[in-house]
């Protein structure tokens, strides 16, 4: 089976290019489908009703959503196989443009939109960092010259990345994204999976719903405002 | 394969939206063409400009074709917007960034590392050639008027992005001098396709792509047969001009605009 995790921030078109992705490979593929969202999900029910494939929710309710996303992977494999899926796309809630939740052993998809601004990429450079595709949406929005200047400002993020343009409503361009997911290797063994990198998943006591405010009321992760130059980072 | 080099873009029959497959051999636009794509809403004229812009290969809903120089493109002509010999402009097509004009366009020469510091100034004075409402050096992308931003974009098209081949959905509605922009690009040996609803912009083209049902019903060169048309359609839009100018001067019309 395969794994391609698809996530990008809000709005970015994550289900649209899913939903293409889906019509394109449902005759050659038995695809199920996993969004991660906070509060609430839609796209599980609306994809298995036009498409007629497994297809789950997970709300992470006041956890990260990535992390539950890390949390949940494992089992998520585990039911897809069960389905006798052979591609399991996972959609991440795109909370959080320093979330990075790209596994080994499966293909990371970034979502980004045309219409977001020239310096979004910069912004959100760990997910494009970590990813191995990106798709840029609603390119046929934006003029020539802010297509140009989005595409290098990804390239400076990370020079290697493959950049696939899509106005996704028409599936334009889609076929290189089509292209690398039938091309990554397949999930060799479930059990040796991990993330690529330490996304900012600390799960502290505010995370939780403690609201008052001071680090003496903490306890986890916890930092104090002098000397750090980030509240936490991974080690 | 540099985009200077490209002699011809042609087109392979797809299927209609019914599954009979298209009628025509093959369409093929060479540099300096006109052709105008007509049918309908709905009769699939976006999806045909699509095909090319995405150089289809069977793989659109239409199942087309799309050539250049007889052979398929390479890779980066369709991935890489700085290589693309097609400059896509739709009445969609904007720009965000809040900037002052001559700073957009710097950003675009830049980005195209192009050491030609004329190339600006070039750039904006012809993007005055397509709009009667002239765009200043200093003025805000975001406070341009529709005919001035797809005036600039046109422009822009020909002068940094120098693509051979520039397609232009539905720029009519936007108040440009139509007439101007497809002499300026004719005379740079550009292929300009318009999808259109306009009769002006029709007629002035040398060939028609007529469009029902997803499909390439048929294709017209109408020769010196519709001069007389183009004549009078030329002074129906001389008299239309008139009384746009007059009514944005605040005039009352009440004599014979007669051009």
């Amino acid at each position: 089976m395969r794994l391609v995790i698809v996530a990008g921030p809000p709005s970015a078109g994550k289900t649209a290019v899913v939903r293409q992705t889906i019509r394109s490979l449902q005759d050659r593929h038995r695809i199920a489908y996993l969004k991660i969202d906070v509060v609430r999900a839609f796209e599980d029910e609306e994809l298995a009703a036009e498409f007629g494939i497994p297809a789950r929710s997970i709300c992470s309710g006041d956890l990260c959503p990535d992390h539950a996303g890390v949390m949940v992977m494992r089992d998520a494999i585990a039911w897809a196989e069960e389905e006798s899926a052979d591609l399991l796309l996972v959609e991440s809630a795109g909370l959080c443009l320093r979330c990075s939740p790209y596994t080994t052993q499966g293909l990371g998809v970034v979502v980004l939109s045309a219409v977001s601004g020239t310096n979004t990429p910069l912004k959100m450079a760990p997910m494009l960092a970590l990813a191995d595709i990106a798709v840029v949406t609603r390119i046929d929005l934006v003029s020539q010259a802010e297509k140009e200047v989005f595409r290098e400002q990804i390239r400076e993020v990370n020079p290697d990345l493959d950049i696939v343009e899509t106005n996704a409503v028409q599936g334009t361009g889609m076929r290189y994204l089509l292209r690398a997911i039938e091309d990554y290797p397949p999930i060799t063994d479930p059990e040796a999976i991990t993330l690529r990198g330490v996304p900012p998943l600390g799960v502290c006591t505010v995370c939780i719903g403690k609201t008052e405010i001071g680090w003496q009321h903490h306890f986890g992760v916890v930092r104090r405002m002098e000397g750090a130059d980030y509240l936490f980072r991974g080690d | 394969m540099v985009s200077s080099s490209i002699r011809e873009v042609t087109i392979l029959p797809g299927r209609s939206r019914s599954g009979e497959p298209e009628r025509f051999e093959a369409i093929t636009i060479r540099p300096g063409d006109t052709i105008s794509i007509v049918g309908p809403t709905g009769s699939g004229k976006s999806a045909l400009i699509n095909d090319i812009e995405v150089f289809a290969r069977g793989d659109t809903a239409t199942g087309r074709t799309v050539l250049v120089n007889g052979a398929y493109p390479p890779e980066e002509f369709v991935r890489d917007p700085a290589h693309k010999p097609v400059a896509l402009i739709t009445q969609n097509t904007r720009c965000l960034a809040d900037l002052e004009v001559a700073e957009f366009l710097s950003m675009h020469v830049r980005s195209r590392r192009i050491a030609d510091d004329r190339i600006v100034d070039r750039t904006i004075a012809l993007a005055n050639e397509f709009t009667g409402e002239p765009i200043l050096p200093d003025a805000r992308m975001t406070a341009l008027s529709g005919g001035q931003t797809r005036s600039l974009l046109v422009a822009d098209a020909v002068m940094i992005a120098a693509a051979p081949i520039i397609l232009l959905d539905e720029v009519e509605n936007a108040g440009i001098f139509k007439e101007r922009v497809i002499e300026v690009l004719r005379d740079a040996g550009k292929a300009v396709v318009f999808v259109t609803h306009d009769p002006l912009v029709s007629l002035l083209s040398a060939r028609r792509i007529v469009m029902r049902d997803g499909a390439v019903e048929r294709v017209i060169e109408p020769g010196n047969r519709e001069d007389e048309a183009l004549r009078e359609a030329l002074r129906l839009d001389g008299i239309l001009h008139g009384m746009r100018e007059e009514i944005r001067a605040g005039n009352l019309i009440t004599e014979s605009i007669g051009v």
